[in-house]
Order: C-alpha cells, then sequence, then structure tokens
C-alpha cells in the first residue's frame, strides 16, 4: 500500500507527457489528480496512525547489502506526507493558473510529480539506505525544478550551486548512515530507532553526529551553507512556494525528527544542532530584512526559521520537540501562501523590487489582505499560527536559561527576542513597503487584482493560517500529537495550546520583538544605510564557485598530466598499472604449493622452444611485417600442437583453424597497410617498453608457475559426471558448450556478431589505396586466378563441406561441433575467394552473411525458448539418438540444434569479415 | 613441464607487451594476437596439464582432463579472432581517416 503510494507520483510523472500530447488533457490536470489521490491515500491511511498504530510494509530488495523495498507510515511520515501532497495540490494549481502554457508544459509537471514522490519516499521510507536513494532524488529533482528556466544563467547557476551543495552534504549523509547502519547491524529504522544505548556510546558517534548534521544542515540550508538557498529563487514561483516552504529544505529537518531518538539527548548533539540553529536564526532574520528583492526576503526568512526549527531540535527537551514540530507545518503553511503572494504581485506588476512596489493595496486590496494575514503569521501576531509556535520556542528557551545549567543559557532567550525583532521588521517590510508606502515607481505593468482561481490556493492557505491560530486544539492537535510523538518515541508532555497563558515571559518576549520590530522599521533608512556600509559581506556563493572552481581545475590539471591525446601513452599507463596491481596483490603470498611437477619430455621441450623463439621472433622483428606474420602463424601452429598434446583436441582443432583465417586476415590487411614499420630512433623508449615487457612476462610467469603449482579438488567432476547422463553427449567440452553453460555460449555468439557488423560499419565506405611495388621494390604481382589453386580448391570444396558437416554431426560425442564446423566451412569457401576472386565467388554465395550470423544467434536462442514451451528452464536440452550410416550412432538433441546457431553465426562471421576486407581491395581497383 | 610452461607463457607475454607499446597499428594487432594466445594457454593449463587423453567420456572417467578450462579456452579463440579482425579493419580505416597508420597519429615516436 505504501509502496504504491510511493510510486504514484512517479507513474503521475510518465503519464504527464503522453497525456497532454496524445489526449490534449492539460498536465496540470494530471499531475494535479495523481497529488490528490495521493492525498486521500495518505488521509485514509493515516487514520490508524492516529490511534497509535504504525504502519509498516516491507519487501526484500537487495538482503545482500541491506537494502529493502521497506516504508512505514508513524507520525512524523504523516504530517510530512499530508505537507508535501497538500501543499503539492496547492501549488500544482497555483502554477496552472501561474504559468503559462508555454511557460510551463507538461515538463514542469513532470518535474514537480517526480520531486514530490522523492519526498514522499524519503519521508515514508523505512530503510536507511532507501532513505538515502530518495534523498539523492531529491537533490537531483530539485536541481530539474530551480534551473527549470534553462535559458536563464541565473538559474542554470542557482541550480548547480544547489545540487553542489546538497549533492556534497548528501556524501556526508550517506557515510553516517551507513556507519549508523553498520553500528546497529540493521538498516531498518525499527531497528535503528531502538539503538540509542549502542550508538550514542559508540566511539564513532562524533563522526555520525558531524556527518549527519552536514547532510542536515545543507540541505536545510543552515549555516554556514545557507548561501544556496537565496540563488535557488531563480527558479519559477510555484516552484519556490513548494521547494521552501513545505518539501526541500524540510527535508534536513525531517531527519533531524527523524533520527532525534537515536542521536539526540548528549552535549554534543546539544552545542552542535542548537549552535548551528541559533546562527542560522539569526543571520537569516538579519539579512532577510536587506533584500530588495520580495523573494530574497521570503528566502532569508526562510532560513531563519528553518534555523528556528533547528535550534528547536537542538534544545532536546520534549516540549521542544513538540513546538519544533508545530513550527514545522506552521512556517509550510504561512511561507507557501507567502511565496505565492509575492508570485500574483511579480505577475500582476511585473516586478518583485521593493523599491519599485509601493502602495499597491490601492490596486490589489484583496490579495494585499491575503498577503498580511500570512505575513502577519510569520510576525507572529496573536490569533495566528505563527504566533502559537513562537510563543512555545520562546517558553523553551526561557525554561533553559532559568534550568540554570550553563551560566550563557540565557543568552537563548535574548538571541530568541532580538530575533522576534527582526522577524517583526521584516514581515512589517513586506506589508507596508509593498501595499503602503506612497505610490509604486515606473512599475512595467499596471498593477491589477490576479484571476478568480490564482487567488484560491492562498486564501486556503491563509484560512489554515487563522484556523490554527485561533483554534489549534480542534484543528491542529491530532496532528501534532501523532508526529511529536513519533519523535520523541515516549509519552508526550503535557502542554497547552492556547493564545492566553497568562502574563507569562513569553508574552513579554512577544511585545518586546513588536515594539521594538516596529521600531526597527521605522528606522529602516538608517539601518539599511548602515548596513550597505558595512565591509564585510559574507558570499558563500562566491566561496563556493572559486571552491568549485579550482575542483574543475585541478580535474583539468590531472587529466593534462596523464593524457596527452596519446593511446600509445595510455597502453603504457594501463599495462604498467596491470603490473603494478598484480604485484601488489601478489605481496605476501604464498606462491609456491607443493603440488607435483611432471617431468618435462623433450617433444614438449623442442615445442616449447619453438613457440619461445617465434614470439620473440614477432617481437624483434616486427618491422619486417611479412617475417612478422610467418613468426605469429608459427607461434599460432605450437600452439595448436600444445593443445593437441595436452589432451585438448577440440581446441587444437580450433586453434587450427582459426590461425588459418588469422593468417589470411593478417595478409589482406597488409595489402593496404606499409609494409615495414619505419625503426625507431628514441633507443630510451625501446628500452623501457622492453623491461616493462619483461618484467610483465615474469610476473605472469610466476603467476602461471604457482598456479600450476597448486593443488585443489575442480570443480569439474561434476561436469564429467553429468555429460552423459545429463547431456546426452560424450564429448564432455561440447556438452558444456551447447547444453551446461549454453548461456555463455550464446552471448559468446553475441559477441562474435556485434564484432562482425562493427567491421560491416567500419568497412562501409572505406576506399584504400594498394601498393604499387612489394617492399623490395619489386614490380606486385597481380595474378588474379592461379591455376594450380583454382584446380585445388574446386577440388577440395565439396570435401571440406563434407567433413565440416561431419564435424558438425559428430561434436557432441567427438571433438567437433558448430565453432569447429563453422570454421572449416568458412575457410573452405574463403579459399574459394582467394582462388577465384570475390566477382566471382559472390555471386554462388547468394546469402546475406550479417543475415546468417542473426539468424544463428536467433536459432540459438529460439532454442532455448523452445524449452520453455515444455516447461523447463530456459535452454533445457531433450535428446534421443539416430544412426546414420559413416557418422554412427548420433545423438539429435535440441542441443544439436542450438549448435547449428554457433555454426552458422560462425561461418557468416567469418564470411562477412574476410570476404569484406577482401573485397576493399576490389573497391580500390574501381576507384 | 610446469616451469617449461610458466617460462613459455612469460615470454609470449614480454613479446605481446612490447609489441602493443609500439606506435603503428600493425605491431599492436601482432601483440594482441600474440597475448590472446599467451592468455589462452594460460587459461588453458588452469586445468592441469594431462597428457594421452581427451576429454570423452566413453570410455570411463579415468584420466580425464578437466573440460571446464577447454570449453571456455574455445570460445575465447573464436572471440579472440572477431577481436582480431576488428582490430585489424579499426587499423584500416584509422590509415584512411588520418593518413597514417600510427596509433596516436602522431606523439611519441
Amino acid at each position: 500500500m505504501l509502496f504504491l503510494l510511493v510510486c504514484l507520483p512517479f507513474l503521475g510523472a510518465l503519464a504527464v507527457y503522453p497525456a497532454s500530447r496524445y489526449l490534449h488533457i492539460h498536465p496540470s490536470l494530471v499531475s494535479g489528480l495523481t497529488a490528490t489521490l495521493g492525498l486521500i491515500l495518505v488521509i485514509h491511511n493515516g487514520m490508524a496512525v492516529y490511534e497509535g498504530d504504525l504502519l509498516l510494509n516491507q519487501q526484500q530488495w537487495m538482503p545482500a547489502i541491506g537494502l529493502s523495498l521497506s516504508f512505514r507510515l508513524d507520525g512524523l511520515g504523516l504530517l510530512f506526507a499530508e505537507l508535501i501532497l497538500g501543499i503539492g495540490v496547492l501549488v500544482i494549481f497555483y502554477a496552472r493558473y501561474y504559468l503559462t502554457e508555454a511557460e510551463a508544459g507538461p515538463r514542469l509537471y513532470a518535474f514537480l510529480l517526480l520531486f514530490m514522490g522523492a519526498m514522499l519516499g524519503l519521508v515514508l521510507a523505512e530503510n536507511l539506505l532507501l532513505m538515502l536513494v530518495f534523498w539523492e532524488l531529491t537533490s537531483l529533482a530539485s536541481f530539474l525544478l530551480i534551473g527549470f528556466r534553462r535559458q536563464d544563467a541565473e538559474a542554470r547557476q542557482g541550480a548547480r550551486l544547489a545540487l553542489f551543495v546538497t549533492g556534497g552534504g548528501g556524501f556526508a549523509l550517506l557515510a553516517a548512515l551507513i556507519i549508523l547502519g553498520q553500528i546497529v547491524g540493521s538498516y531498518e529504522l525499527s531497528d535503528v530507532l531502538t539503538s540509542r544505548e549502542l550508538v550514542a556510546n559508540h566511539p564513532l558517534y562524533p563522526l555520525i553526529l558531524v556527518l549527519f548534521l552536514l547532510g542536515v544542515g545543507t540541505k536545510s540550508a543552515q549555516f554556514p551553507f545557507h548561501f544556496w538557498l537565496p540563488h535557488a529563487m531563480a527558479a519559477p514561483t510555484p516552484v519556490s512556494a513548494y521547494l521552501h516552504s513545505a518539501t526541500m529544505v524540510k527535508a534536513g529537518i525531517f531527519l533531524l525528527g527523524r533520527f532525534f531518538p537515536v542521536l539526540a539527548g548528549t552535549d554534543l548533539w546539544f552545542y552542535l544542532v542548537s549552535g548551528m540553529g541559533l546562527s542560522t536564526l539569526l543571520l537569516g532574520a538579519y539579512y532577510a530584512l536587506f533584500q530588495h528583492d520580495l523573494k530574497g526576503l521570503l528566502a532569508y526568512s526562510t532560513i531563519s526559521h528553518l534555523g528556528l526549527i533547528t535550534l528547536l531540535f537542538g534544545l532536546g527537551t520534549p516540549l521542544g520537540e513538540v513546538a519544533a514540530v508545530f513550527h514545522v507545518i506552521n512556517h509550510a503553511v504561512f511561507k507557501a501562501s507567502l511565496f505565492m503572494a509575492a508570485g500574483i504581485i511579480d505577475h500582476e506588476s511585473g516586478t518583485r523590487d521593493m523599491r519599485k512596489l509601493n502602495g499597491l493595496f490601492k490596486y490589489m486590496p484583496y490579495t494585499a489582505v491575503l498577503a498580511m494575514v500570512a505575513a502577519a503569521a510569520m510576525a507572529g501576531v496573536p490569533l495566528l499560527n505563527g504566533f502559537l509556535s513562537k510563543e512555545m520556542f520562546f517558553g523553551e528557551t526561557v525554561a533553559l536559561s532559568w534550568l540554570g545549567e550553563a551560566s550563557w543559557h540565557w543568552l537563548f532567550p535574548l538571541a530568541a527576542t532580538l530575533a522576534g525583532i527582526l522577524a517583526v521588521a521584516y514581515s512589517l517590510r513586506f506589508i507596508h513597503d509593498v501595499f503602503f508606502n506612497g505610490e509604486p515607481r515606473d512599475l512595467p505593468k499596471l498593477p491589477h487584482e490576479p484571476p478568480r482561481w490564482m487567488k484560491v490556493p492562498v486564501e486556503i492557505l491563509v484560512v489554515l493560517c487563522i484556523g490554527v491560530g485561533m483554534f489549534p486544539n480542534y484543528t491542529v492537535r491530532p496532528l501534532l500529537e501523532a508526529a511529536a510523538g513519533a519523535v520523541l518515541q515516549q509519552p508526550l508532555p503535557e502542554f497547552s495550546l492556547s493564545i492566553w497563558h497568562g502574563f507569562t515571559p513569553p508574552l513579554i518576549m512577544s511585545l518586546i520583538a513588536m515594539g521594538a520590530g516596529i521600531a526597527l522599521y521605522g528606522g529602516r533608512k538608517w539601518v539599511i544605510s548602515v548596513h550597505d556600509r558595512l565591509p564585510l559581506q559574507l558570499n558563500g556563493k562566491w566561496m563556493a564557485e572559486r571552491m568549485l572552481e579550482s575542483l574543475f581545475s585541478f580535474g583539468a590539471k590531472i587529466d593534462r598530466l596523464l593524457d596527452n591525446r596519446s593511446l600509445q601513452r595510455y597502453n603504457f599507463l594501463l599495462l604498467i598499472s596491470a603490473v603494478a596491481v598484480g604485484a601488489f596483490a601478489l605481496q605476501g603470498e604464498t606462491l609456491f604449493g607443493s603440488g607435483e611437477a611432471t617431468p618435462a619430455s623433450i617433444p614438449a621441450l623442442v615445442g616449447g622452444f619453438l613457440l619461445a623463439a617465434g614470439s620473440v621472433t614477432t617481437a624483434a622483428l616486427h618491422g619486417r611485417r611479412l617475417v612478422a606474420v610467418i613468426m605469429l602463424g608459427l607461434v599460432g601452429l605450437i600452439t595448436s600442437l600444445l593443445f593437441a598434446y595436452f589432451s585438448a583436441p577440440d581446441l587444437a582443432l580450433t586453434q587450427l583453424l582459426v590461425e588459418i583465417v588469422t593468417v589470411i586476415l593478417v595478409l589482406l590487411a597488409m595489402y593496404f597497410l606499409p609494409q615495414t614499420t619505419p625503426p625507431v630512433s628514441n633507443l630510451g623508449l625501446v628500452s623501457r617498453d622492453v623491461l616493462l615487457g619483461i618484467v610483465a612476462g615474469i610476473g605472469v610467469g610466476i603467476l602461471c608457475y604457482s598456479m600450476l603449482m597448486q593443488q585443489g579438488e575442480s570443480i569439474s567432476s561434476y561436469y564429467l559426471a553429468q555429460s552423459k547422463p545429463g547431456g546426452g553427449g560424450t564429448n564432455v567440452v561440447n556438452v558444456i558448450l551447447v547444453d551446461f553453460r549454453g548461456f555463455d555460449t550464446m552471448g559468446e555468439i553475441t559477441v562474435l556478431g556485434i564484432a562482425a557488423v562493427g567491421i560491416f560499419a567500419m568497412i562501409q565506405g572505406l576506399v584504400l589505396k594498394g601498393p604499387r611495388q612489394d617492399w623490395r621494390g619489386g614490380a606486385w604481382a597481380r595474378d588474379p586466378h592461379p591455376v594450380l589453386l583454382v584446380t585445388v580448391s574446386k577440388l577440395l570444396l565439396p570435401i571440406a563441406l563434407l567433413v565440416s558437416v561431419f564435424l558438425f554431426l559428430r561434436g557432441h560425442n567427438e571433438p567437433g561441433g558448430g565453432f569447429v564446423a563453422g570454421l572449416v566451412t568458412g575457410v573452405a569457401l574463403i579459399l574459394q575467394y582467394i582462388a577465384e576472386g570475390s566477382d566471382d565467388t559472390r555471386p554462388r554465395l547468394p546469402w546475406n552473411y550479417l543475415g546468417l550470423i542473426g539468424a544463428g544467434v536467433l536459432i540459438a536462442v529460439l532454442t532455448g525458448l523452445g524449452s520453455w514451451l515444455f516447461g523447463f528452464p530456459f535452454l533445457t536440452t531433450s535428446f534421443t539418438y539416430v544412426t546414420l550410416p559413416i557418422v554412427g550412432k548420433f545423438e539429435l538433441a535440441s542441443a544439436l540444434l542450438f549448435d547449428l546457431g554457433v555454426y552458422l553465426a560462425v561461418v557468416g562471421t567469418v564470411l562477412l569479415i574476410l570476404s569484406g576486407i577482401g573485397g576493399l581491395s576490389r573497391r580500390e581497383r574501381e576507384a | 613441464m610446469e616451469l617449461t610452461l610458466s617460462i613459455l607463457i612469460g615470454t609470449m607475454t614480454a613479446s605481446a607487451v612490447y609489441l602493443l607499446l609500439r606506435a603503428r597499428t600493425f605491431p599492436v594487432v601482432l601483440g594482441l594476437s600474440l597475448l590472446g594466445y599467451a592468455v589462452n594457454i594460460f587459461l588453458f593449463a588452469s586445468g592441469g596439464l594431462t597428457r594421452n587423453s581427451a576429454p570423452l567420456v566413453e570410455h570411463g572417467l579415468k584420466n580425464l582432463p578437466d573440460p571446464l578450462p577447454q570449453a571456455l579456452v574455445l570460445t575465447a579463440i573464436v572471440i579472440g579472432f572477431g577481436m582480431t579482425a576488428f582490430l585489424v579493419v579499426l587499423a584500416l580505416r584509422a590509415l584512411r581517416d588520418l593518413g597514417d597508420d600510427r596509433v596516436d597519429g602522431g606523439g611519441e615516436e
């Protein structure tokens, strides 16, 4: 159920575009309905939560790393889910009237839903790792939303800054939660939340806390990471209203509440969290006063309010948590409505600059009243919701100083009052500067009331402000109790939500804040001029950008160091790294086991010597290319003998045939390539490479020797024992290929096909110039049809084809099979090409070679699928025996059909490659 | 025998690495081919060295070589051919497009 709920916005995001493109349904309708449906589901499921139930929904995903698709719905999750979906519905509704179709389009609504889904997943996740996944997703989705106006440089920069800061914090959070999960031994929240003793006494606790707060602080714009938030105002206003009231910036706050039962209650928590909150509270409030942009004011005030909530969490008192949760709700409600009001003003007057906006009351009285109520709630005026939580906040700071644990705790009520004064002053500025204070100055548009429906979301929110402010016990109390209970994980303290508590210290603080705030606003001209003359202006954006820049230039330096656009050098680095890694891995290992060595025989020594000599000669004489190719051919042939000598007839056959086609291939290519390699003058470089080669050779040699001297049981006895009864064949290698490991083989012929397709593509349109003379300077022989070869090849063809059929059919029991038979056929046909030229041969082989490869792979796949029809797993073999003359009794198995696929793919590949390269010379003649 | 084989594979690897580091495409193709042989023999040898037999179970299960490395190497040989061919054609294409058979089209020589 919860899983579906989280999926819902993502599904909606997918549906937005097709619905608007093909069904002409306005994207806001799809997204609005999605959000509304989600809200209904949450409210419906939330009924049980009020009773104190906890909905858990667990499902395995990747148990090996502790990641599960588990979701939980408790009070805290319920509160946030309702905010996310409820305000989401209003924001979508608002955006519908705020943005024209050309401005928004399906893209905006899809992003909004994506973001909504990410937030929902975050607040409902039960598994820590799952939570992190959604956390990162919110960062990404907000990046897309902030940078929505992608043609606007400021929006792009703001989006990048937000991603840089919050993404960086995400890393820290990742580390924190992983350590946390490792300590607890489980990534499930239910286990983590009950492990406070274990975690708080763990030596890594300070590290966890710091990393955790880095994640929280960056996301929730806490000092000193607050600077990204004002720049995120480049987003369209509906996005700002959503991200900066109820969702994005509240994600960090949510985590504070979520992990409060595990991490809070220590001195370190108190100092770090309340310190961060306190400085953010004051700094945000101070800067808010000096903004000239309406949205800028709201942005800094958001920072300040987030600081307030963080501070409350930092205090760690039960009543403080209730206040914190309460303020989360209130802030979301009044800030969303204020952003929307600011958007309306911007929309109808064309500017957000408070130096130009004055006296708008005359032009839009109705909007003005709505905005004034919301701003009053922000200031903490009685009868509105902001007053109640601010009162509780004041009360908590007073209580803290009265407890008198430390003498300097009197700072808290002082700072709270100061922040209150500033809040009153900036709220007053929002009201008075914009709606009164003379006449508007050269506005781009003549302001007027917005369309009726644009005001509806603001109205709803303002009504909520008043409703909660006047009748808190009937409106918000159940939700608040459920959410605060989930944060505290213990019985709630007694608290009363009422407007009049008597003449208490908090009330006095409120009165001081009101009076001093009004006075401060009165003297604003002087205050602003003093502020403007302050020499020190903190500019976090500038610092972050410098950091980013130096990071990039550092990266570019490293890049230049490694990359001089030379593949040869890459190769060197790659190989030397491989050698280094190998040497490192072998360090301290017992290299040589006690395996018994078999005595060397004379033929083996001779073969070995030839093989070694052949490879060294290939390397030494690579400048004389024809000689090198002959040497390489020698190496291939002896390798084939080696396989035969050590009881691998299938390998010997395959190697022999591949050697033939490889030599043909290389010779064909040599025709176009230069015939010699110019000698290299830099001897230092040569000796460097020789040295690396020798080191690598010694390393591989040691590795090989140590491997051969190990003793151990191979897993192959299973294959040997099961080959006949299970696979129906006696040639175990072939049975492994087409049966036991048939899936691998299927992949391998597919790879082969892909290589062939790549080659086909590269050959297209390739015209090369051949040489006019050979490397000795003699004339190039052009005898197209040597009679001897033509005669022999004609004779050979039917025999070769017959042999390949023979090899193919007996493959399951004796050496042979699809690979070998395919190679034999390929070689036989290529011989025709060589003898008679492609002009004569091609018409006689009227197949499309690419099609041949495709058919081969397809047959292999279909054979595998065929076993599904009979209810067996993919690639199950069934077989029966048939007797043919000469070949003898052989098995007719579905594996044979599979082998046919292999055969066709191999034939197609060989022909495609060789005839393709061979054809180049004809193109050259024509060109 | 084991020592001989190890030295052999080491020699082949050394020659192959040297060739891979050359500046022209052709020796690199040779080097990759050679390295392919060395790796195939290495993999094959991991199943142990058995003489005078074959992985055929018709006549009982005594003194049989390990069939698994053989099966793996068999496909590796064929794929090695595909890779060599790809590289060869890439070299031809580079010759046409860059007008030169250098690995980098300039750079270290």
